[in-house]
């Protein structure tokens, strides 16, 4: 590699990189409008990615660090880590609100930043959501947990379609 | 992370909890394919991986205090019963949905309230861990409350079964609270919390749940499960020789 100059990516590139790595789950949203991303820095022989898992168990955890890894190597971003870690814990207050826009066009309903802090009552009275499709509220919900542990399962009764909720967390 | 003595107690304490989120996130993924609905299948499925995620985390922070380089996947599959530090809650048979019911919610407002107070543990990483997975109990806890009173305040059949669960399960929720030197060692260091004052707190926490089902909570009875120290019930070798068969057979694979 004689007299190859390492052009490497700045932080703020990295970012723009970034913004077009999709979500695996759910590929209208990338990893840095859900929020995971928290932090790029510049090294010295490349790329240091810092990441926050959504769940705990989430299956999409590791493709997402590999994606991560894959688009920034291939955009010239030398030696890159990604570093899982796990304090402050991801919140759907971090999905940014033009990710939320997105989420609601592609059929599922946002979450509805009210995030729970702190002690909660033990019952869970469902809200009534806004359908994703038609709009109305008159929903119900069928399960706490939909397609992916993000998500929970409702149906509207005005058009009779079924759709997922992100749950606040 | 910093280099600092460990004491013994606290690493039992980490594989304890560690060990009790494998055990029941094992148990949970055996309704994959098999609940009484779709939506149910999914639950089942969702809270498993979330248990097995957490034990992920407690598992692989265990093997860095005990400085053994022994790693999450050898501290989950290749121990012996023995070794295995988990509440014999966790390991019980799922039996019907009911029973899977029941013993979540007696479990998930446990965890709810340990996680709350782990959160400001005197060792940071269990308190990342617990900051992380109270977002997760919280959701099994609501998920399975839905469910306790669903059942049983339901019908004739579904409060037999239910009823017949919280029989069944209850003189086991005694191990929850039961103080061990290892919890008095780790309660005077700041890592965990007394017993005592959660114990107060989970019972202001399912009463009111259980009375609204319209079930009975029986009497606290002299049985006493030992899955803190060890001691296993019949049910555990059955798991533990399906769960870690692929690692005893294959040893060393990954995925």
């Amino acid at each position: 590699m004689s007299g190859a100059t390492t052009a490497m990516l700045t932080e703020a590139r990295a970012w723009q990189v970034l913004e077009a790595v999709p979500d695996p789950e759910i590929p209208v949203i990338s990893v840095t409008e859900l929020g995971i991303v928290r932090e790029v820095v510049a090294t010295a022989t490349g790329l240091r990615v810092v990441v926050t898992p959504t769940y705990s168990g989430c299956p999409a955890t590791e493709v997402i660090a590999q994606s991560i890894r894959d688009a920034l190597v291939a955009a010239g971003g030398g030696d890159v880590t990604v570093e899982t870690r796990l304090a402050p814990a991801w919140t759907t207050d971090w999905i940014t609100e033009p990710a939320k826009e997105k989420l609601r066009a592609y059929g599922i309903a946002p979450p509805g930043g009210d995030a729970p802090v702190g002690p909660q009552p033990i019952r869970f009275v469902p809200k009534k959501l806004a359908c994703p499709r038609c709009g109305s509220t008159d929903s119900v919900r069928l399960s706490e947990f939909g397609s992916t542990a993000c998500k929970a399962l409702y149906r509207c009764r005005s058009c009779l379609e079924p759709f997922e909720y992100f749950k606040p967390i | 992370m910093t280099q600092q003595m460990t004491s013994p107690e606290h690493i039992e304490y980490v594989l304890r909890l560690g060990d009790n989120a494998l055990i029941l996130g094992q148990r949970l993924s055996e309704w994959c394919g098999h609940a009484p609905v779709l939506e149910e299948d999914m639950a089942l499925a969702n809270m498993s991986l979330d248990l097995i995620g957490q034990a992920r985390m407690l598992l692989t922070h265990a093997g860095r205090l005990e400085g053994r380089g022994r790693d999450e996947d050898q501290l989950a599959f290749l121990r012996t019963e023995p070794n295995y530090r988990n509440l014999t809650l966790c390991e019980l048979p799922n039996q019907d949905f009911g029973r899977t019911m029941v013993r979540n919610f007696l479990y998930s407002s446990f965890q709810k309230l340990l996680w709350e107070r782990l959160m400001t543990s005197s060792d940071a990483e269990l308190a990342a861990i617990a900051a992380k997975s109270i977002k997760e109990a919280r959701y099994h806890a609501q998920h399975s409350g839905d469910w306790v009173i669903r059942l049983g305040d339901g019908t004739a059949d579904s409060h037999a079964r239910a009823q017949g669960a919280l029989d069944y399960l209850w003189p086991y929720t005694a191990e929850f609270f039961a103080t061990t030197p290892v919890d008095d060692a780790v309660a005077a260091a700041g890592v965990g919390p007394v017993w005592s004052e959660l114990e107060t707190a989970w019972e202001a926490l399912v009463m009111p749940v259980l009375a609204e089902a319209t079930l009975t909570v029986p009497a606290r009875t002299p049985f006493r499960s030992y899955g803190k120290f060890g001691r296993h019930s019949e049910h555990m070798g059955h798991l533990l020789a399906e769960m870690q068969i692929m690692q005893r057979t294959y040893p060393g694979a990954q995925w």
